[in-house]
């Protein structure tokens, strides 16, 4: 496990882009690009990732970089690979689909469904701010029971879509969980996917300062409060072989998570929450808990 | 943008020389550029690249968003204990290491959101409210 303090201090992601104050895309895009040594191409759908990889004609990535229609990230990225092996540079360059929760869960999903299925060799990672932030917060399959959007102004009635399980459920070689706030954690997860062939899948966790409703300062403590939770689980699955990990495996280990009701406080976004919904939440928490917990103690089992 | 800003912005952590960083990784100065986009809002199509292409990765760090900022973070070098987090938390990469010590901000580009001081388990970083000019 590689600590904070050992990650490269080379950097492919510079400042000057245009991603909101206190952004964790910026944190965990950093670490990503770093596990992959800058030897990647990427696929990316209209999102916050375009706003913070460059506006025309401004870049603050040094990686190529392609920006592709909403529904397409699987598919161009299919072709981009397919494209390498034509010209022999396969080896040694990784090519990465990254999108949004909205552009994954909903818009892309069936191009990401079909390159599951065919086993593509290509890395997709799917950064979960739980709405459609670039736009405004909107709500997305991965908004969270409870929050307020500007399309559930009153709260989503839906509990989040599980889209690891999804991913999981197409028997692709790599399936991971992780956090932004957590860049050891996303390194680890992005370097060990690097070294595997066929279809990768890692959902990181963002926390959005503008679109939950808290201090850009909270970003960090906000995103750790989530893992504390339980809410968000960092965890991994090789070959069908589960395993926690960073800061969800302390947790197991510790065997107290922190209340849910805390983390919903925080956000301005589940404001006026009654204390029936937050226990309903909680409880739902608590028994996808206890799914992971069955699966930690038989990892090849499920 | 004041002379002290302008040093502050040439020592991006990019730049500083250090064992750990990596061959792959680029160096990108602020400056003069190989893709000039002077005038660029009335430039015909057939002056831009094939496909909307830009040639010229990382030029962003021309484009100062230290403007953004309400509060202003201040390091105090002594207190620092070298344990990076600060560095790797920064979203926009600004956070200046000399010698594996946080030393200052690159002002130019720090848009204040303050995830520096709030994850400093030293307190060696702390925010005010910015003077502006």
């Amino acid at each position: 496990m590689t600590k904070i303090v050992d990650l490269p201090e080379g950097e492919f992601v510079l400042s000057g882009n245009r991603a909101c104050a206190g952004c964790s895309l910026g944190i965990g895009l950093r670490a990503i690009t770093k596990a992959l040594d800058g030897q990647m191409v990427m696929t990316v759908p209209a999102s916050c990732l375009t706003v913070l990889g460059g506006m025309y004609p401004v870049s603050s990535v040094t990686v190529p970089w392609i920006n592709v229609a909403f529904a397409s990230t699987a598919a161009a990225a299919t072709g981009v690979a397919a494209g390498l092996r034509a010209m022999g540079r396969a080896d040694g360059l990784t090519v990465l689909a990254m999108a949004g929760d909205g552009g994954t869960g909903d818009i892309g999903i069936q191009a990401l469904s079909g390159a599951a299925e065919r086993n593509e060799d290509f890395i997709y990672l799917c950064y979960d701010n739980e709405a459609y932030m670039n736009t405004g917060t909107q709500r997305s399959s991965h908004t969270p029971r409870g929050a307020r959007t500007t399309t559930t102004w009153a709260g989503k009635r839906e509990n989040p879509k599980d889209m690891p399980a999804i991913m999981e459920a197409h028997g692709i070689p790599y399936v991971a969980s992780t956090s932004a706030v957590y860049p050891d954690d996303v390194y680890d997860k992005v370097a060990k996917a690097r070294g595997i062939r066929g279809l990768r899948y890692i959902q990181m966790s963002t926390a959005c300062p503008p679109g939950w409703g808290f201090d850009p300062r909270d970003t960090v403590r906000l995103g750790k409060l989530a893992v504390q939770t339980g809410l968000t689980v960092l965890y991994e699955v090789q070959n069908g072989v589960f395993g926690l990990t960073s800061a969800s495996r302390t947790l197991a280990q510790a065997g107290r998570r922190r209340p849910v009701a805390e983390l919903i406080a925080a956000q301005g976004r589940f404001k006026g929450m009654s204390d029936e919904d937050v226990g309903e939440i909680q409880a739902w928490i608590d028994s996808r808990w206890e799914r992971f917990m069955a699966r930690e103690a038989d990892p090849a089992g499920h | 943008m004041t002379e002290a800003k302008k040093s502050a912005a040439k020592k991006k952590p990019a730049a500083a020389k250090s064992a750990k960083a990596r061959a792959g990784a680029t160096t990108v100065k602020a400056g003069k550029r190989r893709w000039d986009i002077e005038g660029i809002d009335d430039w015909g199509a057939s002056r831009h690249e094939l496909g909307a292409t830009i040639p010229d990765a990382g030029n962003s760090v021309d484009n100062e968003t230290g403007g953004w900022r309400t509060n202003v973070p201040t390091i105090d070098p002594a207190k620092c204990t070298g344990c990076m987090l600060c560095y790797f938390y920064c979203p926009d990469a600004s956070i200046v290491i000399e010698n594996d010590v946080a030393t200052g901000v690159d002002l130019a580009h720090c848009k204040g959101c303050g995830i520096c001081a709030a994850e400093c388990p030293v307190d060696a970083i702390t925010m005010s409210v910015e003077e502006k000019e």
